[in-house]
């Protein structure tokens, strides 16, 4: 019995592997080009013009930066489609990159308040 | 129901041995732990370019730094050269994908269409990166060397060029860009090229039938995985290089 279930399991598996057909690539395709068409009019046309603040501008870019990262990663990288467990062990892992980031931030401010007036 | 089937049905969950419980092939799961290892490298790079610029006083304007064409127009180009690059890119991740989805269905003809618009993508890239390189050390950028101080302010904000003080500031931030753009855009073009190599032996090894002879293209898959990830990697060298 175990045994049957197993090889069920597996074929399952592989159903999920296949879920990536040629329109859903065109499909992801198309969304990462217009993020970074959307990302180019930002830099060429909305900065320059003043429509928005640099400042404001760079939060954007992360933000669809990000987004691009999470549909490559999903789509092509067929994350999506694994298992949970294979999921978490990959991204939360990025907690320790968050916690980088973080100090790196404190530390420069720091050192952009106290050393400007040198370098 | 009797006590040894309650014993089997104990052993069926995912995480209760005799089975991967993440249904992933070995190879594919230590490609993933490699490229989450190769994930924080990256990270930590960025991190530091970013933690640089943060600190400092001014900073290189990518616009006025990144704005030919080579070969076709000197400056007044912001981000188009780089678009292409981006596009080039973004394009040969979608024929690695096409290749993967035609392994799926065991079609040796397409993984080999697939996989040689992959490659030639990737020398493409190599090319482009090669001619943006040539561009930047021409304008005398380099590790360790920066352009004289005349030419080199014309890569900050005017507002800032402008005042004399400020000269110092520029050549300390203009050095740590032209460290930081080579050593970062050259570990990831690092990563393009062997890339284009290890596509070029999974090709080799599809046209020989070695996939076909296996019942599986799952090493394209693996290969896969890897040139997303560079894929991934200038997403993010792209915008925190040339948009923020």
């Amino acid at each position: 019995m175990s045994e049957h279930n197993i090889h069920t399991t597996e074929e399952h598996g592989h159903e999920e592997h296949a879920g990536l057909d040629k329109k859903k690539i065109w499909q992801v395709f198309g969304i990462l080009l217009v993020i970074t068409i959307i990302e180019f009019i930002i830099a060429l046309v909305i900065i320059p013009g003043h429509y928005m603040s640099q400042h404001v501008g760079n939060f954007v870019y992360i933000a669809l930066t990000l987004l691009k990262a999470f549909y490559i990663v999903a789509y092509f990288m067929h994350l999506k489609y694994e298992k949970l467990g294979l999921q978490l062990s990959l991204t939360v892992t990025f907690i320790f990159i968050l916690y980088f980031i973080t100090l790196m931030l404190i530390e420069g401010g720091y050192l952009h308040l106290h050393m400007s007036a040198a370098a | 129901m009797d006590s040894l089937s309650q014993l089997d049905q104990v052993k069926t969950t995912a995480w209760s041995g005799g089975r991967s419980p993440w249904s992933v092939e070995y190879g594919k799961i230590m490609m993933w732990f490699f490229l989450l290892s190769d994930a924080f490298t990256f990270s930590s790079l960025l991190v530091y370019y970013g933690a640089q610029r943060f600190t400092k006083f001014t900073w290189p304007d990518p616009d006025l730094v990144f704005q030919s064409i080579p070969g076709i127009k000197d400056s007044g180009a912001p981000l188009v050269f780089v678009g292409l690059m981006t596009f080039i890119l973004i394009m040969s991740s979608v024929t690695m994908v096409l290749a993967v989805e035609a392994g799926h269905r065991r079609s040796k003809k397409e993984v080999v269409g697939w996989m040689i618009a992959t490659i030639i993508g990737g020398f493409m890239f190599l090319g482009c990166q090669a001619l943006e390189w040539t561009h930047l050390h021409h304008e005398g950028f380099w590790w360790g060397h920066i352009p004289a101080i005349e030419e080199l302010k014309h890569f900050f904000d005017p507002s800032v060029a402008s005042v004399a003080a400020n000269e110092a500031a520029m050549k300390v931030s203009g050095q740590q860009f032209a460290n930081l753009f080579f050593t970062i855009t050259g570990f990831h073009g690092f990563h393009v090229f062997s890339g284009v190599l290890i596509n070029c032996i999974i090709l080799g090894m599809t046209i020989n039938g070695t996939f076909e002879r296996r019942g599986h293209y799952l090493m394209i898959e693996k290969v896969g995985l890897y040139w997303h990830f560079v894929d991934l990697v200038w997403v993010f060298v792209f915008t925190f290089f040339y948009l923020v």
